[in-house]
């Protein structure tokens, strides 16, 4: 009982021990041994177990660590801004029918519109839309030749994928767009130019159709490249379309 | 100062009021307002979808007789 002065109540011994809790000291038991273990005020008695939160900052890393890992961040932030703002619009141009190049040029012009980087591939009957109308080369092969006669150079002499009916579909088609307004092929490449659509020959399929560069049409983005040129553009973006 | 500036886009057809829209939006500055008049049916939701893509404000969007009107206000 001539104890009693020195000794503290449960409440104290209780908001002595969440305070060490607190700032990470180990606590003694009711012996004043000092025990590696924690007092829970809960069960009010020690446990052998540390908390988690101790756990943790017992394992803290060291400063160098610590500026490895926000360097880490840093570069996985920059990486995850590179992936969600991919907004390219792609389209690999395969066919040299008058509607699905119209198809192809309004889906190019409404993406230019709404701000995204639009590139279009022309590739095998595609690409005879880039070809001057009346542009030849000497030195051509008589097969290269024969594609140029056979082939319809730039946005004329296109017929329809269906319906063409030996040109009385494509006639009717022509008519009806006059009639509605709709812009034809002309109209719809000087939107490209002007909305800043870029577009790519292959140049495989130039190869073996005997186009030559100094053949092709006026664009300010024009350029000869290959397929890999290709996947790669379409990689960086959102949508590809094979038309 | 901030008048709101009227084109006309009727009788073109897609893409071409998209395209003549972003061409009228970059001449005004930023914060301007802009009406749109299209009567090709497909406008409203291409304006729509239009001004999500580019940012710009889409304000109002309505139709009175086959006329769609819309309302953008280009991003600052």
């Amino acid at each position: 009982m001539w104890l009693d002065p020195f000794r503290r109540s449960v409440r104290q011994n209780r908001m002595h021990a969440e305070r060490a809790l607190q700032v990470g000291h180990f606590v003694t038991d009711k012996a004043f041994n000092p025990k590696w273990g924690f007092y829970s005020p809960s069960s009010n008695r020690m446990i052998t177990q540390a908390p988690q939160i101790e756990v943790d900052r017992a394992a803290a890393r060291t400063p160098s660590e610590i500026a490895g890992l926000s360097q880490r961040i840093d570069a996985l932030e920059q990486e995850v801004s590179r992936l969600t703002q991919r907004t390219g619009v792609t389209l690999c141009v395969f066919s040299g029918d008058l509607d699905r190049l119209i198809a192809a040029f309004s889906i190019a012009n409404s993406a230019a519109a709404c701000g995204l980087r639009t590139s279009m591939f022309f590739t095998f009957w595609g690409t005879t839309l880039l070809r001057r109308p009346g542009a030849s080369s000497p030195g051509k092969r008589l097969i290269e030749r024969v594609f140029g006669w056979l082939l319809p150079a730039g946005t004329s002499r296109r017929r329809l994928s269906s319906l063409d009916m030996a040109g009385m579909g494509r006639g009717m088609i022509l008519r009806e767009m006059r009639r509605k307004k709709i812009a034809d092929l002309d109209g719809l490449l000087a939107m490209a130019e002007a909305s800043g659509v870029e577009v790519l020959a292959c140049s495989m399929s130039m190869d073996l159709m005997g186009i030559r560069a100094e053949e092709l049409i006026d664009y300010p983005k024009l350029r000869v490249c290959g397929a890999t040129q290709f996947v790669d553009m379409a990689a960086d973006g959102n949508v590809t379309l094979f038309v | 100062m901030n008048q709101t500036k009227t084109i006309d886009l009727t009788g073109l057809k897609c893409p071409g009021p998209i395209v003549a829209l972003n061409t009228e939006i970059r001449q005004i500055s930023g914060g301007g307002e802009l009406e749109a008049l299209s009567d090709d049916p497909a406008f409203e939701l291409d304006v729509k979808a239009w001004c999500r893509r580019t940012g710009h404000e889409l304000l109002s969007v309505h139709t009175a007789d086959g006329v769609i009107r819309a309302h953008v206000r280009r991003k600052a």
